[in-house]
């Protein structure tokens, strides 16, 4: 066993690297509900959302054999539920949370069922750059091994963060977010800018799911998101509504979702159960720091029916 | 009551007068009846394309959901088996729902109640069935009780969103049922499947004489002719659905908002943590993953399809048993995978939220006002 040489170092490592890899889904959905939110709309049905973009994905990538193509199917499959979403939403009083919860059990669903006959082959994964050649330690390298979509959602983050602060585009989804009635003031239309703003969201969400199932785990089976969506959703609470945030917080959350896997390679396994739960007992731990019933959620946009 | 009623009175006599009457004393109730009916029938056609795009005949798929369902007195005790579970969940998003709260974690409530009622089985072996069933209930009562109210709490007390906490307690419960049923609890002789110990037979509930349908169905019935006769006919009630109107009218006439919060979330949980124990005394005799079945899913279904009326929830829940119970047939006999019940569940769902933009809009229901 190689583990011996480096010891009790494999669990703070596996730990590292699996808040690369295991943090990319969380990242990419975050980042996705941060817009949606921040236009003055949740979506739950995000993690519906994440599970067709895995199941797209892989099904598109075995049938092309190329999987970025299954990627870009992710995400366009992403956008649809996100226009579902939008296009619900925009019809008088309907309710944006319980269409989400809807878009949920359709989802997962929807992927089920079309993803049956894909549990069986293997498609084409997405390749991985190794960024760890320079060292002898192979769970180094294995840390290392990252992936190509995990340095985009890396770069996601400060673009919107500097395209929230400056851009156009920026500006109308605030406002929309913090006013409905200033934006129709200024003659925007706020439906059509939420709309793309799911959109948007849910094509990110897609690509997310697209990263389950094409790399990490790397393969379609119905177990393969357990509430990854729901608890990026989550995270974006917790974020703040801020791009950058998204980012640190998701780091975090892969590396508490790693700490189960990574005491089971070294022999740890009683509780491998509850320490696979860490994700989501963090995430309410935090939610019951951040929140507070006196006031709404610092930075929270005004329109947003969750924290009202 | 307008002059142009009365005029038509005067002018048509007692007939059209008799007609706007009905409608303007029944007409929201045809609403309730009539909309999403209407939205059932439209999931069903679009699920029916959806069927006929995977090259099946959507004709051959409604034939046997409805044989599957309700087609022989074999699938109506199918049928009312899986409905049993699902009134008691739909009641867990159902009680909440009257004080404006979006609770969505029946499930977990569910996997509670049955680890609290099987432990209290298993705690007390060798004393008489009756005893140990009563502790079950109770025990699996609180145990889902506590679990919602542990959500209710968190938005009362810390404003965290009740719809994202119960979410969430539904992976952690399902984490600790992992844990108990392969470490604490596990039944050495469970070998394939990680189990607690059984129950013991003596303690199952059994069924209906005469029947298949086990005594869970009967649960279910009470639980949601109480809970209806609690909202709306008894002052507790009242005071949940002021406070769900408006809650700061309800503060003005100082009424407890924790103090209903906190019950109405006990009073759900427990709903949800009976269908646990039922699943545990009547059909699985222990606890095992399999208890993850997906009815707490499907019971918010049935509760907005209700539109969270308690009454409403018994046909609703009946007519989701069904849908649920004909999977098997349909699996069998049109190669359609498991999974065609949750996409239709799902259709169904989205129908039936954008139907609600439909209520008061109805030329002919509105009558003449």
């Amino acid at each position: 066993m190689a583990d011996a040489s480096i010891g009790l170092w494999t669990v703070p490592l596996a730990v590292f690297g699996g808040a690369i890899r295991v943090s990319t889904p969380f990242l990419f959905v975050s980042l996705g509900e941060c817009i949606t939110e921040r236009s003055g709309r949740i979506n739950l049905g995000l993690e519906g959302t994440l599970v067709m973009g895995a199941m797209s994905a892989y099904g598109i990538s075995y049938l092309s054999g190329s999987p970025w193509l299954g990627v870009l199917a992710a995400g366009v499959t992403g956008a649809m539920f996100g226009a579902l979403h939008a296009g619900i939403c925009s019809l008088p009083r309907v309710n944006d949370i319980a269409v989400g919860i809807a878009l949920m059990l359709l989802g997962t669903g929807l992927a089920f069922f079309l993803g049956k006959p894909l549990i069986e082959p293997t498609a084409a994964r997405l390749p991985a750059i190794d960024f760890g050649w320079w060292s002898d330690v192979p769970q180094l390298r294995a840390a290392l091994r990252i992936n190509v979509l995990f340095l985009i959602g890396v770069a996601i983050a400060p673009l919107l963060y500097w395209a929230f602060r400056t851009t156009r585009w920026g500006l109308l989804i605030r406002t929309a977010g913090e006013s409905a009635d200033a934006a129709r003031a200024m003659g925007h239309s706020v439906l059509l800018i939420r709309l793309r703003a799911t959109m948007v969201g849910g094509f990110l969400a897609g690509i997310g799911g697209s990263f389950l199932s094409l790399f990490y785990p790397g393969s379609w089976n119905e177990g393969l998101s357990s509430g990854q969506g729901i608890t990026a959703v989550a995270l974006v609470i917790f974020a703040r509504w801020d791009p950058m945030l998204c980012l640190w917080t998701s780091l975090a959350f892969g590396g508490a979702a790693a700490l189960g896997p990574a005491l089971q390679s070294v022999g740890i396994t009683s509780g491998y159960h509850l320490f696979n739960a860490a994700p989501y007992i963090l995430t309410l731990a935090i939610m019951i720091i951040t929140c507070s019933p006196k006031r709404t959620v610092t930075g929270a946009p005004a329109e947003l029916s969750i924290t009202r | 009551m307008t002059t142009d009623a009365v005029e038509s009175v005067d002018a048509a006599g007692v007939v059209p007068a008799a007609d706007v009457g009905f409608l303007q004393r029944y007409g929201a109730t045809i609403e309730y009846i009539l909309i999403p009916g209407a939205a059932l029938v439209g999931a069903l056609a679009v699920f029916g394309a959806f069927i006929a795009i995977y090259g099946k005949n959507p004709l051959d798929l409604y034939f046997y959901m409805y044989y599957g369902a309700f087609g022989t007195w074999f699938s109506w005790q199918n049928t009312l088996t899986r409905a049993a579970p699902l009134i008691l969940t739909a009641l867990c998003t159902a009680l909440p729902a009257q004080l404006g709260m979006v609770i969505i974690g029946g499930e977990g409530a569910l996997l509670i109640g049955a680890l609290t009622a099987t432990s209290a089985a298993l705690a007390l072996q060798g004393a008489a069935p009756i005893v140990v069933q009563v502790a079950m209930v109770i025990a699996g009562v609180i145990g889902g009780g506590l679990w919602i109210t542990l959500s209710g709490a968190l938005r009362q007390y810390r404003g965290v969103n009740e719809t994202i906490s119960s979410l969430l307690l539904v992976y952690i419960a399902l984490a600790i049922l992992n844990h108990l049923v392969e470490g604490p609890m596990r039944d050495p002789a469970s070998l394939n499947k990680p189990s607690t110990r059984e129950i013991g037979a003596a303690n199952m509930i059994g069924s209906i004489p005469g029947t298949e349908v086990h005594w869970g169905l009967v649960f279910g019935l009470v639980a949601a002719v109480a809970a209806y006769v609690l909202i709306y006919h008894t002052t507790f009630g009242f005071a949940a659905r002021v406070a769900g109107g408006n809650i700061r009218a309800a503060k003005i006439v100082g009424l407890s908002v924790s103090k209903l919060i906190l019950t109405v979330c006990f009073l759900a949980g427990g709903c949800a943590g009976l269908a646990g124990m039922i699943e545990v005394a009547a059909v699985q005799g222990r606890t095992n993953a399999n208890l993850a079945a997906g009815y707490g899913f499907t019971g918010i279904l049935v509760a907005f399809l209700a539109r969270q009326n308690p009454l409403a929830i018994i046909p609703v829940a009946i007519l989701l048993g069904g849908i649920s119970a004909s999977g098997g047939l349909l699996q069998r006999r049109l190669g359609l995978p498991d999974a065609s019940v949750l996409v239709l569940q799902g259709i169904i769902f989205v129908f039936v939220l954008a139907s609600d933009a439909l209520y008061g809009r109805i030329g002919f229901l509105k009558g003449k006002s």
